[in-house]
């Protein structure tokens, strides 16, 4: 049962990853790559239907790691106190300056606000990648399980680190380059014409960028957390993932740059299968702790020390794959309404 | 400063803060039903864009409701992490519920509403309508079935470790706490959302523009305000009532500033609780009415705080006391209201009656005062206990999260909602500034006709 949950709440993450991370790509690229008003509404259009669902999965999969893991839910919220309360601020500010532009007409007032969502949208990717980065780390976890982190100390990983160290900021550059490249190919797809083909363009800096900071992070994971190997090495076959991730930036790079026909369906899809082979890997890394404790092994919240009673998971399993079933069921009835290219045509919408 | 305090006021602010823009977006999903649903039948361009015109209304209150709703979530892991690790098994799943059963689903078909117009049927943007306000009462289900298992643990067990856990789906959703508290709540959200439809229509009347649709408005607003006002007090709310007294004996004494355990107990109008002498200064009773209330008898006893030692009895009485009173009063005044106003509608003289319209406009701000009201009294009634007769609320809170870190995140909070709820208002004014009907702007997503 412990094995079930644990991967029912990867795939979670993995589907808000996936998901909101084209839309919060989006966010960060619209402040440089588009010239025109027309250009924008575009750009925005192409997440505008779409981006609330997409934060869906944030809310279900929390609430999913809430009833499935209490223990973990109640020590990295509380112990992750000033980064979250940022993070519900950023996801105010982005999605009330994402809705409410369209309901405001005056140059000056729409640009602040366009702004305050390329800027919320960017340093969210930042703070996700940093989060990952966190629990990947470690905490300093005290006997009763709880921990309480400051910012940041003195910028290394070690017993007492903070929020912020050299570790965890890489963390946040690899999420910021994956989400922006991530959201540039989505673009590709969306929207046609000169802005379509400067999203294009851009992946390829994006995409060199991200391959350095790949390799950069998984050494550093490494060095910081050795016995994020030990599930590799017992079973050799699970290389297969990093391989995977390998595979996936190879794709998105022939994919989206082959001559005379580009792919750029088929390059998005590869980055979501590196996303997710990305998640997945720093998951098996850490499986069975939930979340390791810099203050020694003992400490860490294994998932049989989080874990809820049977009889909470028998019912939740019941529900959720029907539940599920259901929201995969919607997600692609909406993306399948909205498909195509967004309409660049004034007054058709 | 007390850490309790401030985690309890943080909650509080913002789950305060969060229901204002809910109990819109419940009240009038049903009533964008209602227009869309005419709008379907007699395929009249007017009552079409009355229902857009309140989707918009609809859309800048959701999108408030959604962000303000995000740090609900958090903060039962952020500031009541030890509650958290305790009863997660059991209240994660109706939130984890709301979710996977609701949040997609509105998500979804709020998207093919605002934005679908153009490429989908008549039917079918009906339909999304129809969705929109069933994924909206869906999520209130979930929320009220986690309230109501704190207010009414069923279906559980302990754990050795001494967390809870959930014994059985049905009988957690079928909370028949929560199945009274959501027929209460939902159409107190009914309540807000006809005062505030009736509220445009009367203000468009006044100001003798746009006239077609006001009218509109005041006919689905009135009809609809003159039912939910009567179900909201009986059966939902007398329902509720009794329901706490028999549950909750010592909250319902709090509700009514009942100090002393009497036969024939008699029904405080007004007065004002003093917890030093055990008396109500200055009341207006009417004599026997709560024992007939509850028990359907004027000679039946009411338990008083007597019966209860001080450690369980409500902690902040005056204020749950002021809260049940004005809830009450509030509801009485819908009623009186709305009949008079349907009363004026059906002989055909509300659209000239200007006071009628008046007091239509200057009351739209009174249900979400009656909608906090009544929260009010349910969790403080609720206190001391978080889990009521397991868990006290000195329990639950974050132990690690020290009270300045929680004021200072509080504050910031304070802060940020100041600033939407500034950015709300001007918006919102400006909507019905525009009015519906046809319009032209440069750039518009959202369909403007």
């Amino acid at each position: 049962m412990g094995f079930i949950w644990f991967w029912l709440v990867a795939v979670m993450i993995v589907g808000y990853v996936v998901l909101d991370g084209f839309d919060l790509g989006v966010g960060v690229l619209h402040l440089f790559l588009v010239r025109t008003e027309a250009e924008r509404k575009a750009t925005l259009g192409s997440i505008g239907p779409v981006w609330d669902g997409n934060e869906v999965w944030l809310l279900a999969g929390g609430g999913t790691l809430y009833f499935a893991f209490p223990l973990l839910y109640a020590s990295a919220f509380s112990g992750f106190y000033l980064p979250l309360m940022i993070v519900l601020w950023l996801l105010i500010l982005r999605g009330v300056s994402l809705e409410l532009r369209n309901h405001v007409d005056v140059g000056v007032w729409r640009s602040l606000l366009d702004g305050v969502f390329g800027l919320s949208s960017g340093l969210l990717t930042i703070f996700f990648g940093a989060a990952l980065a966190n629990v990947l780390r470690g905490v300093p976890l005290q006997a009763d399980g709880y921990f309480f982190l400051p910012l940041w100390t003195n910028w290394q990983p070690g017993v007492h680190p903070g929020i912020l160290d050299w570790y965890t900021a890489i963390g946040g550059l690899v999420a910021l380059v994956a989400l922006t490249m991530h959201g540039a190919l989505w673009l590709t797809i969306k929207t046609s014409s000169e802005l379509g083909r400067r999203a294009n363009r851009i992946v390829t800096p994006l995409w060199l960028l991200l391959a350095a900071l790949t390799v950069v992070s998984l050494v550093a994971t490494i060095v910081v957390r050795p016995a994020s190997l030990d599930n590799y090495f017992n079973y050799p076959v699970t290389f297969a993932v990093p391989v995977g991730v390998v595979a996936a930036l190879a794709g998105v790079w022939f994919l989206n740059r082959s001559p005379g026909r580009p792919q750029p369906v088929k390059a998005f899809l590869c980055s979501c299968l590196y996303l997710f082979f990305m998640l997945a890997g720093a998951c098996w890394g850490l499986y069975p702790t939930l979340l390791p404790a810099t203050t020694g092994a003992d400490r860490d919240i294994t998932l049989s020390r989080a874990l809820s009673g049977p009889h909470t998971l028998a019912v939740g399993l019941a529900w959720w794959i029907f539940g599920m079933a259901l929201a995969v069921g919607y997600v692609v009835f909406v993306y399948s309404k909205f498909r195509g290219k967004v309409d660049l045509t004034p007054g058709r919408h | 400063m007390s850490s309790e305090l401030i985690h309890r006021l943080h909650f509080a602010f913002t789950i305060t803060f969060h229901y204002l823009f809910p109990q819109l977006t419940m009240g009038l999903g049903l009533l964008i039903v209602v227009l869309k649903s005419v709008a379907l039948k007699t395929n009249s361009e007017l009552w079409d864009r009355a229902a857009r015109f309140w989707g918009r209304i609809f859309a800048i209150n959701f999108v408030f409701g959604v962000v303000t709703g995000i740090p609900m979530e958090f903060e039962f892991g952020t500031n009541w992490a030890r509650f958290s690790q305790i009863s997660g098994g059991v209240i994660g799943q109706p939130l984890a519920m709301e979710g996977v059963f609701s949040f997609f689903l509105e998500s979804a078909f709020l998207g093919l509403f605002l934005y679908g117009e153009k490429r989908i049927s008549k039917r079918m943007h009906w339909f999304s309508a129809v969705m929109v306000f069933v994924g909206s009462w869906i999520s209130g289900f979930f929320i009220i079935v986690t309230d109501a298992w704190m207010q009414h643990p069923v279906a559980f067990d302990r754990l050795p470790n001494g967390q809870f856990e959930v014994l059985s789906f049905w009988q957690l959703l079928l909370n028949p706490w929560a199945l009274l508290q959501y027929a209460h709540n939902m159409t107190g959200a009914v309540v807000t959302g006809s005062f505030v439809m009736s509220a445009v229509g009367a203000f468009y009347l006044l100001e003798k523009r746009r006239e077609d649709y006001g009218r509109i408005f005041l006919k689905v607003g009135v009809i609809t305000g003159v039912i939910a006002s009567c179900v909201i007090i009986f059966p939902t709310g007398d329902l509720h009532g009794k329901y706490v007294a028999r549950n909750q004996p010592a909250a319902m004494a709090g509700m009514e500033g009942l100090f002393k355990t009497e036969t024939g107990a008699g029904m405080v109008l007004i007065g004002q609780p003093n917890e030093e002498t055990g008396e109500i200064d200055n009341p207006i009773v009417v004599n026997d009415l709560l024992s007939y209330l509850i028990y359907g008898t004027t000679k039946a006893e009411v338990k008083g705080l007597d019966q209860f030692p001080q450690d369980q009895r409500p902690t902040a009485l005056p204020l749950l006391f002021y809260a049940y009173h004005i809830m009450a009063g509030l509801g009485t005044w819908f009623v009186l209201l709305m009949v008079v106003a349907a009363f004026l509608l059906w002989t055909g003289r509300l659209y000239e009656a200007r006071w009628a319209l008046w007091a239509l406009l200057l009351s739209f701000p009174l249900p979400y005062i009656a909608n906090t009201a009544g929260w009010m009294t349910a969790e403080l009634g609720r206190q001391p206990w978080l889990i009521y007769g397991l868990m006290r609320t000195s329990e639950g809170y974050s132990s690690t999260v020290s009270a300045s870190n929680g004021l200072f995140t509080l504050l910031g909070f304070m802060g940020l909602y100041a600033l939407l709820g500034l950015l709300f208002t001007v918006l919102i004014y400006r909507e019905i500034d525009r009015g519906p009907g046809p319009r032209v702007l440069a750039v518009e997503l959202i369909p403007a006709d």
